[in-house]
């Protein structure tokens, strides 16, 4: 039964918007393509400009600074010079430990200096990605079924979810800080005399816990938008055949909700991965929760060119995982019509 | 007993057992919804109590409301002390509207071209737009700002507006194209063939049946300009500065004093125009959701 | 071959941001320092005209009344006020920003005393002497030093600030004057059932300044005269030893670690600190607030140092002229306008804010109103600048890493020491 079911239902409102071409195939192909991309051209301008300006130029510009030594003391004068050319050393300095040593070589950077902390935000920003994404696409999922139901108070939830995302990061961080400290609300609700920003795992719980409620409606809201494109008459005649509840999750909800939920993951990955605020505000850094971005921010105020090596590494980084998700996960919004294009070619 | 009256017994069994079913399943609805709000709204609870608790008593533990006062509302919209809150509000009310709205025109133009036409450097366009989010924040700030000072941008609204529009438009170009591919499109052929323009058969079929996807986007654009921070701290002045600057500026009447309570009343002022705009929103959503159905 | 070919994209790059940043001075950091910072600072040094006063929020309102009333005496010179937020982090990276863009309006600013080093290394600040010279003969030594890189002044000490000892009355007959003294009191909190001793702890810039007098006070020091560092000596170790065996005791309450200013500030009100170690904002709020239980038992006195008062960290701001101003005869005026003793007595009065000058400390009318005044300014004389470095950033990161893990006890002292060493060299060294 449940295979008769199948993906049938499914498939089709999905693909049946797939690809549908303005003009007739064969003849002419290769001038729909140019005209269409002319339009495409044209529509798409305005976003890469926009971007251009605000993000590519910044990136450069970090790239070409990286490249150069940070300003050094001028012992007799005590006033900076230009540090020169650094060719790798910047990267070096991160990926490689390796820091300035007095007599002018290198030697392993020391604790307490930010190299030293490289590979360890690296894996922190990783362990906080990973939990607080996994945990925000399941909270979030489950937000979005309850809301998408008919039920008396549905916007009275929906307007409530909204509330801790509607908080900027800065409130929300110190109301965290405020709820976490020693004497706080959270301790005297639960009787504990947990040390919240004072030891390794709760640090670290206390930082996932803010993100968490932070940022799940984000999740919920994209999902719930994705569940309202399912029409209703989908579920019915799957009621119809006899579809238990979780068959028609897994063989309905899950598939026709991808598109969105992959989109809703991929950026919650992107900007987990580049977290800052909590844990700067809450915890400062301390017991394992500096992420890359503290790190980035942190060196920034000590100089400027190895902070755009770190940045730059960051970047990668961040690529690197998109692109992987992107290639493995199916997080691509356009894989059937490229296919499509490619596959005609 | 004959089969036809057992098969009776059985069929009211039967709806019997399905309508205790539903009723546990309402229930059930009603308890998830219980606890959703219990998560989301205890925190922003604990946050509006202690706004209105007098500052002398802010690390106060007890539950309930305690040394009510209006104090902090007044402390954070006294221009006296210089916070200028109220100017703030408007700011990022301002703010938040231009970048929504430009951020979604533009997005969509693009998201439609990325989803229904076809074209070369599709990937590489693509790439281009989610590569564009993945830098880290904090390295854009001096860039922006050696650029924004060389063309005297400094201090202006567009100053904050076009960076928001940048860090919006990857998440509202790729939600909207997501979206766009699972639309039913042979109804926009089905208009063409009515007699409608192209334009008009998106306009009167395809953008109705976006409206949820293009309101939850607008929500989602509007409150990441809201929330946008590290970069109005450093490129707003006191005229143009948001509503988060504002708030993290906010002192206590002494050094090294964080007047807790007077941000969460900033905070709890904050989440109101967001409330309501998501009540109002929630009817289009609505209606986005019927029009589905409709078809 | 392989090397050109790869040279190619990057040399394409760099004349691409040649073209990009050529207005922007390359974001390096002051890295024109050295050559041009003498032709800007020798520029405007006659000019009189408007200029712009920037600092952090002004939280008592002290600074638009005296604009106020500076702009009624010199119509021609008016000053505009451009506040920042009350963030030290974003004043500090607002004032690099503009002052990297060689901002011409930012004229006259606020520095936090550990800025001074590492601006004026970057060639952003007037150095205040022939023609731009101060009198500093009346200030208190300390914040003239904390003002000075290399022996030059480079702002005109504005606000000062300096660690207290508060201590409970009720169960303290005779506060100690030093830190073993007050160690041997803290049978008196075991016996009442609360905390003994408490500062700042959490990993943070507080704890910089915990740690620093922890240091000093014992007779040790972070950087020596030369700006090396110099914590591999029986000093520091001591010093930094104390607060380790003292958080291992018990006698400094576990959560301790978590405590910012505000924290601890609560602890004690609360009657769960015997010793509090905070700054004098302290007495005001714990003698007011209606939730405090100390308000009648409040004792203050001078930190506990090794024979006797100990060595504060100094805080405070100091107020500077940047070398891109153009009128930097007003911004002079305006410098010692704020250094009259009648508007540092208004900033005592009006904002808590602890004078620069010695003679105020001994004013009665201020006395009355700001008890902790003697205390302070015992404080503030035997005070030690926090590290005097260009580096600062990077020091004080080194010294909170450390020493927050020597004081959890997951280093020796001596390893947290030796670290601390290495890592502050390795950051001079320069990158």
């Amino acid at each position: 039964m449940a295979t008769e079911l199948g993906p049938t239902p499914v498939k089709e409102p999905a693909s049946g918007g797939a690809p549908v071409r303005h003009a007739p195939k064969g003849v002419g192909e290769d001038n729909v393509i140019a005209s269409q991309g002319r339009w495409a051209a044209w529509l798409l301008a305005p976003t890469i400009i926009a971007l251009g300006i605000v993000i590519v130029y910044p990136i450069i510009s970090a790239v070409i600074m990286s490249f150069q030594k940070d300003a050094g003391l001028d012992p007799e004068t005590g006033l900076f010079v230009a540090g020169g050319a650094a060719g790798f050393s910047n990267y070096a300095n991160w990926i490689f430990q390796q820091c300035a040593a007095p007599d002018g070589g290198t030697v392993a950077c020391p604790p307490g200096t930010l190299g030293a902390q490289f590979w360890s935000a690296t894996g922190t920003t990783f362990f906080f990605t990973i939990v607080t994404v996994t945990l925000e696409t399941v909270l979030g999922f489950w937000m979005a079924m309850i809301m998408a139901r008919a039920f008396k108070g549905r916007s009275l939830v929906r307007a409530a979810v909204l509330v801790p995302w509607a908080i900027p990061t800065a409130v929300t961080a110190k109301l965290w800080l405020f709820i976490f400290a020693f004497e706080g609300i959270g301790n005297k609700l639960f009787s504990t005399t947990i040390l919240w920003t004072g030891s390794e795992w709760p640090a670290r719980w206390a930082v996932i816990i803010a993100d968490v409620w932070k940022t799940t409606p984000f999740m919920a809201l994209l999902i719930l938008a994705g569940l309202q494109m399912i029409p209703a008459e989908v579920y019915e005649a799957a009621k119809v055949d006899g579809a238990s509840a979780w068959q028609r999750f897994r063989m309905i909800t899950l598939p026709l909700v991808k598109p969105a939920l992959m989109v809703a993951i991929l950026f919650r990955t992107l900007d987990a991965l580049r977290m800052f605020d909590l844990p700067y505000i809450l915890t400062g850094g301390a017991n394992n929760t500096t992420t890359l971005s503290i790190l980035v921010i942190n060196q920034i105020r000590q100089g400027f060119n190895a902070a755009a090596a770190l940045s730059t590494i960051t970047f990668i980084i961040i690529f690197l995982v998109a692109f992987i998700f992107v290639r493995f996960l199916g997080a691509n919004v356009v894989e059937q019509q490229t296919g499509a294009a490619k596959g005609k070619k | 007993m004959t089969a036809a009256t057992e098969l009776r017994a059985r069929q009211d069994r039967g709806r019997k057992v399905a309508q205790n079913r539903e009723k546990w399943a309402s229930g059930r609805t009603y308890i998830s919804a219980v606890v959703i709000l219990i998560w989301c709204l205890a925190p922003a609870y604990w946050m509006v109590v202690t706004a209105f608790r007098d500052v002398g008593y802010t690390y106060d533990t007890s539950v309930l409301p305690t040394h009510v006062t209006l104090d902090n509302f007044r402390t954070a919209f006294d221009e006296s002390f210089g916070n200028h809150f109220g100017q703030a509000l408007l700011n990022s009310l301002f703010i938040g509207a231009v970048v929504t709205i430009v951020s979604l025109l533009i997005g969509v133009f693009a998201a439609y071209a990325l989803a229904r036409l076809n074209f070369r450097f599709k990937y590489l366009v693509l790439g281009f737009i989610l590569g564009a989010s993945m830098f880290p924040g904090v390295a854009l700030i001096t860039p922006l700002f050696q650029l924004f000072t060389t063309i005297g941008w400094m201090g202006t609204y567009q100053a904050l507006i076009i960076p928001n529009i940048s860090f919006v438009l990857p998440l509202t170009v790729y939600t909207m194209t997501s979206f766009f591919r699972e639309m039913p499109w042979e109804l926009e052929e089905a208009a063409r063939v009515d007699g409608c323009t192209q334009g008009q058969a998106f306009r009167r079929v395809i953008m109705p049946l976006a409206a949820p996807a293009i309101f939850t986007t607008a929500i989602l654009a509007f409150i990441s300009s809201w929330n946008e921070f590290l970069i109005a701290s450093q490129l707003s002045s006191d005229k143009t500065q948001p509503v988060t600057v504002a708030i993290a500026s906010f002192a206590g009447a002494q050094p090294n004093q964080i007047p807790y309570t007077a941000i969460m009343a900033a905070g709890t002022i904050v989440t109101i125009p967001l409330v309501v705009l998501v009540l109002v929103f929630q009817r289009k959503i609505v209606a986005g959701l019927t029009a589905g159905a409709v078809k | 071959m392989k090397k050109s070919k790869f040279l190619l994209p990057v040399a394409t790059a760099g004349v691409l941001a040649i073209t990009l940043s050529a207005c922007g001075g390359g974001g390096g950091g002051g890295t024109a320092a050295g050559g041009s910072g003498g032709g800007d600072a020798a520029n405007g040094l006659d000019g009189r005209g408007p200029i712009t006063y920037v600092q952090g929020k002004d939280n008592s309102n002290v600074v638009r009344p005296l604009i106020d009333k500076w702009n009624a005496a010199h119509p021609n010179e008016q000053v505009t006020f451009k506040e920042q937020t009350d963030n030290a982090d974003q004043q500090h990276d607002d004032l690099v920003q503009n002052f990297q863009a060689k901002n011409a309006n930012y004229d006259v600013a606020s520095v936090d005393v550990v800025w001074t080093a590492e601006f004026a290394a970057k060639g952003w600040l007037q150095p205040l002497k022939d023609k731009m010279a101060l009198d500093t003969s009346k200030m208190l030594k300390p914040t003239v030093q904390a003002a000075s890189y290399k022996g030059t002044l480079y702002a005109a000490p504005e606000s000062s600030d300096g660690g207290i000892l508060y201590y409970r009355k009720d169960l303290v007959p005779t506060p100690p004057k030093t830190w073993d003294e007050m160690m041997s009191m803290c049978s008196i909190a075991t016996a009442n059932n609360m905390g003994c001793y408490s500062g700042q702890f959490k990993k943070y810039e507080g704890l910089t300044v915990n740690a620093s007098e922890a240091i000093n006070s014992a007779g040790g020091s972070v950087l020596d005269k030369d700006g090396k560092p110099s914590l591999n000596t029986p000093e520091a170790r001591a010093g930094l030893g104390n607060l380790a065996k003292a958080y291992a005791g018990g006698q400094i309450p576990k959560e301790a670690i978590t405590f910012q200013e505000e924290e601890s500030r609560q602890a004690f009100q609360d009657g769960k600190l015997l010793f509090l170690r905070n700054w004098p904002y302290v007495y005001n709020l714990a003698t007011t607030e209606g939730s405090s239980k100390v308000k009648d038992v409040l004792g203050m006195t001078a930190l506990p140092g090794k024979s006797g008062p100990g060595a504060s960290s100094l805080g405070g701001h100091s107020a500077a002229v940047s070398v891109y101003s153009k009128n930097k005869a007003t911004a002079l005026d305006f410098l010692k306008f704020l250094t009259t003793e009648e508007t540092q007595k208004f900033f005592a009065t009006q904002g808590s804010l602890a004078p620069v000058l010695g003679s105020l400390y001994g004013d009665a009318e201020l006395v009355a109103k700001l008890p902790y005044l003697p205390v302070l300014k015992t404080s503030i004389e035997n005070a030690v600048p926090r590290p005097v470095t260009p580096f600062y950033p990077a020091v004080t990161k080194a010294i909170q890493e450390n020493a927050y893990a020597a004081i959890k006890g997951e280093k020796t002292v001596d390893a947290a020491l030796s670290d601390m060493q290495k890592s502050i060299e390795s950051a001079s060294a320069g990158q």
